[in-house]
């Protein structure tokens, strides 16, 4: 493992976790959520770099979506018991999130959730303006601004075309992608992803993944919870594992996408290849024992 | 971003152009339903037994509202003048007044619990209010009934708020098993007290009132269903982008910045004040609030700045026409509204059910 790999037990200082997050990036420690009893999250520090892909894995109930729940503020965090007066807090470009305003930061941060799906018959730009919410008064209705603003973010997944259609008549990769251009129309410094490539194809899910670098390209910070190692390996710029609701390791992808982290984790054999072309990390799992 | 998959496939361009077309005239739909309104308003006032023309309606209409004098019309003879004044206009404009806020209810509430099934008796307001009338109508005391109903309405609002309540968060599936079981629990009552006390007379009665009607509306009935749907049915449709938030569920609208329980809580107290007003005059007239949102849906598209208002307008007519079948098709014998929503109703809702599955 290399030194920005962190575990539970050699806790980084503060001051070294923003410098890893960079000035713009995501930064939230102690964040801790429990329900019935049960602790879901324990005292979780993440990180996200400005203008990269960063990934949040873990196995299944390892607390991936409620950490998201928790940072995007859809979810109040619970006082940890790890460390008593020292509450959650999830600082974004030097600003509390966790304290902000609701509309100001749906303005500063767009969340995607899994599986946001209605019956009501809305067309793809009427799905995409709702981005725009957070922009206007509550009472006004939407402006030609707001819809240029939908139209480009449309553009940006590749949608435009489909603006008229109705939501119901689209692919599950076409949904994916409208989903994220109605976060787009947040115009979001911060965009958080709950398994954006869920139940998509191999193209949809290229193509989403595509989306999200276009948006670090652009200097969005990104973190997308993804189930798929794989997708990560070759799509994360910055990767932190979960498990049992704590962060085992967090750092590049190729320090922490290795067999020593990953096996006990996930109780498999892991090895990793290296991509001839890309020079990427490309993993293989068999069963242990 | 331009990729080779961005292009919608051949074979749906043809729907994906056809499909706005509905949209594009979403514009004249509001004033074409108030012109709608205002035209059934003044038609529906002439019918009935003792014929009267439109030139009688508006003379006697001008004559109360002081306008004789500078129109130089001569005013109505006593009958056919109280006729329209003092029986068929309040019950005209009642009817409109509930029919708009039924209608405004259902959408929100359906909006609310994201369940197509809502309607505003949601929480158990029909059934509270039933159970009020039901009181005071074997006892004897029908003055009281608007009051009683009142009463019984807000307070199975409140004990379905309490229970929602009590179990946690006022989420859209608690809050609807909530408002189940205050209703179920009134409903049980109501059927007790008929079984053990109603007699001959009040038989009738108590089945008009259950079955929800407006013959006995008045000037009364105009000010307090009128005010409740000027006042409260206002604030409620301009709540259109708040519901529009709630498209993809609470997550999405918190994400938008949407303060979700302080949201939910305000616009289901809205509801119930607005839909216990109108019990209290009408009874709980069924079909309106569940049905006509959907309907109008299916003309005009989900978003609430438009469903809104113009389910309110649309509500209005279809009751005004409704209940001018129910005093009509029968005369000299009158059937409660409520028949006739749903026997009008439910058959157009068919049709737009049948005609919506070829276009989506």
């Amino acid at each position: 493992m290399s030194a920005d790999t962190r575990t539970p037990d050699d806790v980084a200082p503060a001051t070294e976790a923003r410098s890893a997050a960079g000035p713009g990036g995501l930064d939230a420690a102690r964040v801790s959520w429990s329900t019935a009893g049960r602790l879901i999250l324990d005292g979780v520090d993440v990180t996200a770099p400005a203008g990269a892909v960063s990934g949040l894995l873990g196995p299944n109930g390892s607390g991936k979506s409620t950490l998201l729940r928790v940072l995007a503020g859809v979810q109040p965090p619970s006082s940890g018991d790890a460390a008593p007066g020292h509450p959650a807090s999830v600082v974004f470009a030097g600003a509390d999130l966790l304290a902000a305003p609701r509309r100001r930061r749906a303005r500063t941060l767009a969340f995607v959730e899994q599986e946001a799906s209605t019956d009501l018959p809305v067309t793809v730009l009427d799905a995409v303006l709702l981005g725009r919410i957070p922009h206007r008064s509550l009472l006004a209705g939407d402006s030609a601004d707001d819809r240029a603003a939908a139209r480009r973010a449309l553009d940006r997944v590749g949608m435009a075309d489909y603006a008229d259609r109705e939501l119901t008549t689209l692919s599950g990769g076409e949904r994916q992608r409208v989903h994220m251009a109605r976060a787009l129309a947040q115009e979001p410094a911060l965009i958080l992803l709950d398994e954006p490539t869920n139940h998509l194809d191999i193209a949809a899910q290229l193509d989403a993944l595509r989306v999200l670098r276009d948006l670090a390209d652009r200097g969005v910070t990104v973190l997308a919870a993804l189930h798929d190692l794989q997708l990560a390996a070759q799509h994360c710029d910055h990767v932190v594992l979960l498990s049992g609701g704590r962060v085992v390791a967090a750092g590049d992808v190729r320090d922490v996408l290795v067999p020593e982290v990953l096996d006990p984790v996930y109780g498999v054999r892991t090895e990793v290849l290296t991509h001839p072309r890309t020079g990427r990390p490309v993993l293989t799992f068999a069963p242990r024992g | 971003m331009t990729t080779t998959r961005s292009a919608p496939p051949a074979a749906r361009s043809g729907e994906a152009t056809a499909r706005p077309a509905v949209r594009r005239g979403a514009a004249w739909w509001l004033p074409a339903s108030v012109v709608v309104l205002v035209a059934t308003v003044l038609v529906t006032v002439t019918i009935g037994p003792a014929e009267l023309s439109v030139a009688d309606v508006w003379r006697s209409v001008a004559t109360h509202l002081g306008l004789g004098g500078a129109l130089g019309l001569e005013p109505l003879g006593a009958l056919p003048d109280g006729m329209v004044w003092e029986l068929r206009l309040p019950r005209v404009l009642t009817a409109a007044a509930v029919g708009a806020g039924l209608a405004l209810c259902g959408v929100v509430m359906q909006s609310l619990t994201r369940n197509p099934l809502a309607d505003p008796y949601l929480l158990g307001l029909s059934s509270g209010a039933s159970l009020g009338a039901v009181l005071v109508l074997v006892a004897g005391l029908t003055v009281l009934l608007p009051v009683a109903a009142f009463a019984g309405a807000v307070a199975a609002l409140v004990a379905a708020l309490a229970l929602a309540g009590a179990i946690g968060t006022i989420t859209p599936t608690r809050t609807v098993l909530a408002g189940l079981a205050v209703s179920q629990l009134a409903a049980a009552a109501t059927s007790f007290v008929i079984f053990w006390a109603a007699t001959g007379d009040s038989y009738r009665e108590i089945l008009s009132w259950l079955m929800g009607s407006v013959a006995g509306a008045t000037w009364t009935s105009v000010a307090i269903t009128g005010v409740a749907v000027l006042v409260l049915g206002t604030l409620l449709a301009s709540t259109g982008s708040i519901l529009d938030a709630f498209t993809f569920g609470d997550t999405a609208a918190a994400a938008l910045g949407v303060p979700v329980a302080r949201v939910r809580w305000l616009l289901l107290v809205g509801v119930a004040l607005l839909t216990g007003a109108l019990v209290s005059q009408s009874g709980s007239i069924g079909f309106v609030g569940l049905i006509l949102p959907h309907a109008v849906r299916m003309l005009t598209g989900a978003r609430h700045r438009l469903l809104l208002p113009l389910s309110a307008l649309c509500g209005a007519s279809f009751l005004v026409w409704a209940d001018t079948l129910a005093r009509t098709v029968f005369a000299p014998r009158e059937v409660p509204v409520g028949i006739v929503t749903a026997a009008v109703g439910a058959p157009v809702f068919a049709f737009l059910l049948w005609r919506g599955r070829r276009i989506a």
